[in-house]
């Protein structure tokens, strides 16, 4: 397969218990894949080769396949993200008030484009489609966790604590 | 008519909503006392089918017809899948049950799974909802603790184990095919039907996928009555129905309302109107996916399936957005394309490469530097992807794609520039903003 370009050559579980129970809860093994990479994403930051290897070789399918898998979902990133990853939904109810003013000033603040990571790795940006909390429009996603009825001043003042 | 009161949300403002404790101070996990000691499975599949409860996701299949889909001769397992892959832009419905009543759904994927003879159920949640997933994990340990889930549950001798699975980023795997992929490890390409997941659904046995509203007003249904949800709505479609308004309005949220009220009551008195009093341009009544109805459209308009189909659009997931007099069509247009051109699964060619000539063209009537052949382009693309909106001149060309992202891409494209012509025409004349 193609390597995905991280140095990290080898991978294992921190949480082999973990790993075991998630695997036991389904009938077949490869429905495992997508726990597997959340934890094997969670416990890196993003997913390395080995790391893909690993689940592919926990679930039984070739290791293409598990990439197959993992370059169809944007929350999988097979590229290290920043330490707060900015998440702003530019689908229709957010950006009708104001999500691309969002972005203007998010960009403008960290001098990073959507889509890239700042240089000291605090901080990376990206444009997101609905992330389903339309009433409380504009919204971001700052790593797990949403922030809404967002503003410039509200998200200056979030990102004070990072 | 007398004052509806909330049915699934009306507890959602005591603290502890969430919790085991909280749900059962108002009655929570009563219905299950009952199917256990008074009805069989087929007992609880025909209330159901009386109550004329249709499906919350979109599509509004009726949920007891989905459910006898079930070969009765299959040696096969069955599953229930509780679709909470909630991402139709304008939606957000769902989001707020998981968080708020995350035991009435499990409640109703009990009621389910039993009707439908399944042992071993998922709830499908969209990766985003992080800190749903975590509120939703808590309910399901405390439901297993009192014995709502596991083993010989309350002594009935049925046995039920759910297993929580977060999705990672993919609005196809809200379609019940495309999130079966998904649970199975694989990219959410939609597989082709027939047959459907009731016959050929997870890992090839049979498969009940039922949004978390639906089965939220399962537990109702089996304390009240089919008769007395039947009674909630119109004929034209049953029970109470949560309503999300967001975009240029005043007040934006989810209601509980009954099928049927009126689209300008959802927009005027419960989302209060519209931002600076302007006024109203545009609405999509069902998410994203559905044709958009003008002002002058939308008067005496009900909410519920077959009003909404006959107005040529469609209540889907009950999003409702709300577009004022400033809104510039062209623009929400391009915003709608490239969602659809975002998260088409890229498997049939017609929405994936549409999509993306869609994109394409709207950016470049957009900047001014379109043609009139562009417009009519955009016709002759959103036909070959989904067919025509009204069902009789398209002489029945739907289903050009595996699933029905096709026409919810079609669909609302369609509908802008049919609706308002006049605005691309002039960003082509003039390469403005008419607005």
């Amino acid at each position: 397969m193609n390597s995905v370009g991280d140095g990290q050559l080898t991978f294992q579980f921190s949480a082999a218990e973990r790993v075991e129970q998630i695997l036991s809860q389904y009938p077949d093994k490869r429905s495992a894949t997508l726990p597997l990479l959340h934890l094997a994403q969670e416990q890196v930051g993003y997913l390395t080769s080995a790391a893909i290897e690993t689940v592919a070789e926990l679930v039984e399918v070739h290791p293409g396949e598990i990439m197959d898998t993992v370059s169809f979902y944007t929350m999988f990133y097979t590229k290290p993200k920043g330490r707060n990853h900015i998440q702003v939904c530019q689908t229709l109810s957010c950006s009708l008030n104001g999500a691309d003013s969002l972005v203007d000033h998010i960009s403008e603040k960290y001098k990073i484009a959507p889509g890239e990571v700042s240089q000291d790795g605090k901080i990376s940006l990206v444009k997101v489609e609905c992330l389903g909390s339309c009433d409380t429009a504009p919204v971001i996603r700052i790593n797990d966790s949403y922030y809404e009825g967002m503003t410039v001043e509200k998200f200056d003042k979030i990102v004070e604590s990072f | 008519m007398a004052v509806f009161k909330p049915i699934l949300t009306r507890y959602i403002h005591r603290k502890d909503s969430h919790t085991l404790s909280g749900y059962k101070n108002v009655g929570g996990y009563k219905a299950l006392e009952k199917m256990f000691k008074t009805m069989a499975p087929d007992e609880v599949i025909e209330e159901v089918k009386a109550s004329n409860l249709r499906g919350r996701g979109g599509a509004g299949f009726p949920t007891g017809v989905k459910w006898g889909f079930i070969p009765k001769d299959s040696q096969k397992p069955t599953y229930l899948i509780c679709n909470a892959d909630e991402g139709e832009p304008g939606t957000f419905k769902d989001r707020l049950l998981l968080s708020k009543a995350p035991h009435m759904m499990l409640e109703g994927m009990i009621i389910s799974s039993f009707a439908i003879d399944c042992h071993l159920a998922f709830i499908y949640i969209r990766g985003e909802f992080y800190q749903e997933y975590k509120v939703l994990e808590k309910a399901v340990e405390e439901a297993y603790a009192a014995n709502f889930l596991g083993k010989d549950i309350l002594g009935s001798g049925f046995d039920l184990d759910v297993v929580i699975h977060r999705g990672a980023g993919a609005y196809i795997c809200g379609e019940e095919m495309g999130l079966i992929e998904s649970l199975e490890g694989k990219r959410g390409w939609p597989r082709i039907k027939p047959p459907f997941p009731a016959v050929e659904g997870y890992l090839m046995c049979p498969t009940i996928v039922n949004n978390v509203e639906t089965l939220a007003c399962l537990p109702h249904i089996l304390n009240r009555g089919a008769d007395w949800f039947k009674s909630i709505g119109s004929e034209k479609g049953s029970g109470p129905k949560l309503y999300c308004i967001s975009g240029r309005v005043n007040n934006p949220g989810v209601y509980e309302e009954p099928l049927g009220i009126l689209l300008t009551d959802l927009i005027f008195k419960r989302g209060r109107g519209l931002i600076d009093g302007r006024e109203l341009k545009a609405v999509f009544p069902g998410g994203s996916s559905s044709a958009i109805l003008r002002a002058d459209e939308i008067d005496g308009l009900q909410m519920d399936f077959d009003s909404l189909s006959a107005a040529k659009t469609m209540l889907g997931s009950a999003g409702v957005i709300v577009m004022d007099e400033t809104v510039d069509m062209v623009s929400v247009c391009l915003n709608i394309a490239r969602f659809y051109e975002h998260e088409s699964c890229g498997q049939c060619t017609p929405c994936r490469e549409g999509t993306t000539w869609l994109v394409k063209i709207l950016n470049r009537i957009y900047q001014g530097k379109g043609s009139l052949n562009d417009i009519d382009m955009i016709f002759e693309i959103t036909d070959n992807i989904g067919g025509l909106i009204d069902p009789e001149a398209s002489g029945g060309s739907f289903g050009k794609t595996i699933c029905p992202f096709g026409e919810a891409v079609a669909w609302p494209i369609r509908s802008f520039v049919e609706k308002f012509e006049e605005e691309f025409i002039a960003y082509v004349e003039k390469g403005v903003d008419v607005s």
